[in-house]
């Protein structure tokens, strides 16, 4: 044991350099790793906080009834803060101009609320004058559409009001019920004064509470559901909102694992090929040992513990680095970062990400390794190859522990087993096919490269492919896994960035129009056009009840205890933001009914409601069909209506294929049937509907429009809205940049990690390469002294090493590429669940890079040999 | 010394697989038997499977068919690790191109069988036996920090460094100057001669042979003559 760890320091100070070298690929695979763990910690904590501004508390409780001083003491006796609010819909007057009227929400507030993210005002500061309580807060539009100033008066109910400033941005809250009156806050007091507040289930209480932290929302809104059965209680909490996030959050997650994957694996690759020429030359010295009497193991253990030394110190230096690129890249980046980043090393992913790196820097070392167990003392008699060893039974042990390994990581990375599984699988097959090719590269090359028409440093060049000591296998293994993971991760990202762009910024619509009337819809698409900001979406509304379904009457069916849950769905309906009466639905969830469903029975309020149907030829791109089929016109003189059901709703009213619906139509009976069920992607900003109709059918019925446009900035936005309440009085508008805001701000965080970390990873990728090819020079180099002895020039010797090198790396970088572009279609379909992009300009971009990089580093780490005298080389590279 | 036999080669035969799938046989049906402390040269043109011989009786090979006992124990039967044992307690090798560990110095390639074998206190001793071969201020160089003739007088020192029972040398003298393998071989024959080690000597020097007990002439790969000196 001591000979061998003083064999192993003995041995390794004349490679140090070299060394060092190798653990380069391997340092910035685990200073990517780790750096991207703390990175994505740190996000998580960013977006978590913004997050919690979508709520603006951590738990709120809503009821349609004061709540009872019980219920008040266990909220305080939960510990944190707690603030209170009542909101009730009644008609604000204008007393300004013909004193029109509009529907709006009366909010008052008591407490610390917003406790997460900012309530802002026009005038700063203006929600403090609320005290006095002869002032109101109105939400921008209104003071747009009814040309309102700060200081102008406006009644409600018995009281008069001084209007004291805009609302720009309330936190929490605006997704579902805020959304179709605009809202407009008093004091507690003055509501009360104002006289509004009569009957019970009239006004919506809601209580907000600050959690102290490691506090589970989610559980305590669990515990408190059973504490207060009888009530109609609603629980809204951060988690329900961050689900309501969509997928988004965790796409991001999952982006951040396979980089952390990449990472490391491109740490892994490069040390994996360095290492294994590194021992391809140590073979003389490891022949020599045995013919002093070493055992097999012996010599395997001087390079284990070399291997072993690296890993460690590559990890050690590494991790350290990934904790100063976090140091010191706020510093740096301090203007262009769209977020604070806090100081703060994230130890666990730190940990997790040296660890990691050890083991598979080890494992990855032990594949080349085991040939010195099999090294024969005979090398030592002459310095040609030994004969083949024959496999080493060890091998697919030590595949099998790589392979274990390497899933190990992806699942703990991914944090689901079918995505690590697939990591693996993906790298299993970019494996075997490179390994496969390369093969076949040096077979061809042996068969059939002709000899004639070639000139001599074109066949010699071809000739490396397969000669022995050829490091076909080697660089194409190499280059391949590192083009593949690195074209993958720029075309992921691409891919990434198209969805969270769809859903999140961009394009999105921020400011509706809705109660458009059939004739005003011209009249209204001019006017937006001429205001610069053009219809993107629209969609004519038809409102409708349900009639009967399954033959069975809906007053019927509201009889019958065991069918219909009734109490629940009284609190339900209000939850379902009727407000405006509008079916069509902005965020919230399609999950709203969940108790109802977990009960078994139809809540009402889906019996009883009103529907605001729409009806298309096509579904749009934020839809899916989920079962049926999607029929896009009614076949003339059918008497039933394929309709299409969103599929949460069809589970509310426990809907089969092809149950019939009769559908009143303000008056008319229509006769439906079930023909597709639905998923509505509810968070897009657009106007979304539970049932669809085909066309063709409901054309002639009374409808209005809803019109969704973009306005690029606030005052675009305004001026829009004005225009139109100044020619259409009668349409209202909704400005969703309140809600965009919040949305728009954790999107473009997540676009820039995103960004950043792809950037990261595809330099270590880059390192690897370089690296990969400088290792691979060592194998080549004595032959390319020699030939330089017998008087070939540079010049031939470069072309020769361009003819290699060009095969080689097109080979590998076209196969990357593919396996690239297959590993991103799966990704897309199977775990970010959306359509692939194949950024065509980047791809061939960065395989036309990848070539290059190969290519030039292969010529340039040439120069070295060509330039200096050959006794020297010959005597110094050992 | 005594009459144990220290080496015994019966009927060894090599065969080579050709890449033509052809077999090459280097070596055919070669037997000899060695007291301890005999002295054996084995000559023969370049070619001849000398090498070969050599390396099969070290046990660095394995034979196609027939036996090699060293010290009376048969290393055929061995396994790798068993040979490497009975290299490293019996058997000392100068190879052809002597085969030093780049990495290592000149100390450290001497120091390398012991330290082996788990014993570090015999750095002294390795210091005194360069300076036998005239290399005591160049115990810190490395290996390309030597020429040809120093390299191999380091072999040897590493030879002899875990007092072997058995010494084999292919061509010792092949790369020195005549007063410099003059020293080598007073060396050799000394250890032979104080030791009671047992020599088996390649060489196509005849004035060395001579100085062996015994000559095998080797052609072909067969033993042509097999005679006294
Ligand atoms: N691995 C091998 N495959 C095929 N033939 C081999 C192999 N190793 C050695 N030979 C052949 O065996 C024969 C004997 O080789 P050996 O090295 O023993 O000769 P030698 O007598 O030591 O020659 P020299 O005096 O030149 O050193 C040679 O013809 C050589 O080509
Ligand atoms: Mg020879």
């Amino acid at each position: 044991m001591n000979f061998i760890l003083k064999m192993a320091w003995r041995d390794s100070r004349a490679s140090r350099r070299r060394l060092a070298l190798f653990s380069l690929s391997i340092v910035l695979g685990i200073a990517a790793l780790t750096g991207i763990g703390s990175m994505g910690e740190n996000l998580r904590r960013t977006v978590e906080l913004q997050t919690k501004s979508l709520l603006g508390s951590d738990l709120a409780v809503t009821a349609r009834k004061p709540f009872d001083e019980e219920a008040m003491k266990y909220f305080r006796g939960v510990g944190g803060e707690v603030a209170t609010e009542v909101a009730f819909a009644t008609q604000l007057n204008f007393t300004k101009g013909a004193g029109e009227r509009k529907l709006v929400q009366l909010v008052a507030m008591s407490g610390g609320f917003p406790f997460y993210g900012e309530l802002v005002t026009t005038p700063a500061g203006a929600l403090a004058q609320l005290a006095d309580g002869q002032s109101a807060l109105l939400e921008e539009t209104l003071l747009v559409q009814f040309g309102v100033q700060v200081g102008d008066e406006v009644r409600l109910g018995a009281g008069t009001f001084k209007v004291a400033g805009a609302l720009k941005k309330i936190p929490g809250d605006a997704a579902v019920i805020a959304l179709f009156s605009p809202r407009v806050f008093i004091s507690p007091a003055a509501m009360e004064a104002t006289g509004l507040l009569k009957k019970d289930g009239f006004a919506r209480h809601r209580v907000h509470l600050k959690l102290r932290p490691g506090v589970d929302g989610d559980a305590l809104a669990r515990t408190m559901k059973e504490r207060f059965q009888g009530a109609r209680f609603q629980f809204d909490t951060v988690e329900e909102r961050k689900r309501q996030l969509g997928t988004t959050l965790k796409d991001i997650y999952s982006f951040l694992s396979l980089v952390g994957f990449v990472a490391l694996f491109l740490g892994a690759v490069g040390v994996a090929s360095a290492v294994h020429v590194y021992i391809k030359q140590k073979v003389a010295t490891v022949a020599v040992l045995r013919c002093l009497g070493a055992s097999g193991r012996t010599g395997f253990a001087i390079y284990l513990v070399q291997g072993i030394g690296l890993g460690v110190v590559g990890s050690a230096v590494g991790a350290a680095l990934g904790v100063a690129v976090q140091f010191v890249l706020p510093v740096v980046m301090k203007d262009f970062l769209p977020f604070e980043v806090e100081l703060f090393i994230a130890w666990a992913s730190l940990a997790k990400g040296a660890a990691a790196g050890l083991v598979i820097c080890v494992l990855f070392t032990l594949l080349p390794l085991l040939t010195v167990r099999r090294v024969s003392p005979l090398v030592a008699l002459r310095s040609a190859l030994g004969e083949t060893a024959r496999l080493d039974p060890l091998t697919p042990v030590v595949y099998v522990a790589i392979t274990a390994a390497v899933l190990g990581f992806a699942i703990l990375q991914t944090g689901h087993w079918q995505t690590g599984l697939g990591f693996t699988g993906m790298m299993a097959l970019g494996f075997g096919l490179l390994g496969g090719l390369a093969k076949l590269v040096s077979w061809a090359a042996k068969k059939f490269v002709p000899r004639k028409p070639l000139t001599y440093v074109v066949r010699q060049g071809l000739a490396n492919l397969h000669r022995p000591n050829n490091r076909t296998v080697l660089l194409l293994l190499s280059l391949g896994l590192g083009t593949f993971l690195m074209i993958n991760l720029v075309l992921v990202r691409a891919t990434i960035l198209d969805k969270i762009m769809g859903v999140g910024a961009g394009a999105r619509p921020n400011l509706m129009f809705f109660d458009v009337q059939d004739d005003q819809y011209p009249q209204l698409e001019k006017i937006l056009k001429d205001t610069g900001t053009p219809i993107t979406v629209s969609a004519p509304i038809v409102t409708m009840k349900i009639a009967s379904i399954r033959g069975q009457p809906v007053a019927e069916l509201l009889q019958d205890e065991t069918k219909v849950l009734t109490r629940a769905g009284a609190a339900k309906e209000a939850k379902g933001g009727k407000g405006g009466g509008l079916a069509a639905r902005f965020g919230g969830g399609a999950n709203a009914s969940q108790p109802a469903r977990d009960s078994g029975r139809i809540p009402s309020w889906t019996l009883t409601r009103e529907y605001r149907s729409s009806y298309r030829g096509k579904i749009d791109e934020t839809e899916k069909i989920s079962a049926g089929q999607w029929i896009g016109r009614a076949k003339a003189g059918e008497p039933r209506v394929p309709v299409s059901v969103e599929e949460g709703l069809a589970k509310d009213l426990q809907l089969a294929l092809g149950d019939e619906i009769v559908f009143d139509v303000q008056g008319v009976p229509m006769r439906t049937y079930v023909a597709s069920f639905r998923t509505v992607e509810w968070q897009r900003m657009q106007p979304n509907f539970f049932v669809l109709f085909p066309e063709g059918v409901l054309e002639p019925a009374p409808k209005t429009f809803a019109a969704a446009v973009r306005a690029a900035t606030p005052a675009d936005a305004a001026r829009a809205q004005a225009a139109v309440a100044r020619e259409l009085p009668g349409i209202s508008a909704i400005d969703l940049a309140l809600i965009l805001q919040t949305f728009d701000g954790i999107f473009a965080k997540v676009a820039f990690v995103i960004t950043f970390m792809a950037g990261f990873t595809v330099v270590t990728g880059i390192v690897v390469l370089v690296g990969a090819i400088l290792t691979g020079r060592f194998q080549r180099i004595k032959e390319t002294v020699l030939l330089r002895t017998l008087g070939a020039t540079r010049r031939q010797l470069t072309q020769i090493q361009l003819v290699e090198y060009a095969v080689l790396g097109v080979l590998a970088t076209v196969t990357g590429g593919v396996l690239a572009i297959a590993g991103n279609a799966l990704l897309a379909h199977y775990v970010f669940k959306t359509s692939v992009s194949l950024p065509v300009p980047a791809l061939l971009a960065s395989m036309a890079a990848a070539v290059a990089v190969t290519v030039i580093t292969g010529l340039l780490a040439n120069r070295g040999v060509a330039d200096h005298p050959p006794l020297e080389v010959l005597r110094n590279e050992t | 010394m005594s009459d144990q036999s220290m080496l015994k080669v019966e009927r060894l035969t090599k065969t080579y697989r050709t890449a033509a799938g052809g077999d090459l046989t280097v070596l055919r049906e070669v037997s000899f038997d060695l007291r301890a402390g005999a002295s054996v040269a084995i000559v023969g043109p370049s070619g001849s499977g000398k090498t070969t011989l050599l390396g099969l009786c070290a046990g660095l090979d394995r034979p196609s068919s027939g036996t090699v006992e060293i010290a009376g124990e048969s290393i055929g039967e061995m396994n790798e690790d068993a040979r490497a044992l009975v290299r490293n307690a019996q058997v000392g090798f100068v190879f052809q191109n002597f085969q030093l560990i780049p990495t290592l110095t000149a100390l450290e390639n001497v120091l390398v069988p012991v330290e082996l074998a788990g014993d570090s206190t015999r750095e002294p001793e390795a210091r005194e036996l360069l300076g036998r071969v005239g290399l005591g201020a160049r115990c810190d160089h490395y290996p390309v920090q030597l020429s040809g003739g120093e390299q191999q007088r380091v072999a040897l020192a590493r030879a002899f460094m875990n007092r072997p029972k058995i010494l084999f040398c292919d061509e010792p003298t092949g790369n020195l100057d005549g007063d410099t393998a003059a020293a080598m071989v007073e060396l050799i024959f000394g250890l032979n001669r104080e030791k009671g080690t047992t020599l088996v000597l390649v060489t196509h020097d005849l004035e060395l042979a001579k100085k062996c007990g015994r000559i095998i002439r080797l052609k072909g790969g067969v033993v042509v003559s097999d005679e006294v000196a």
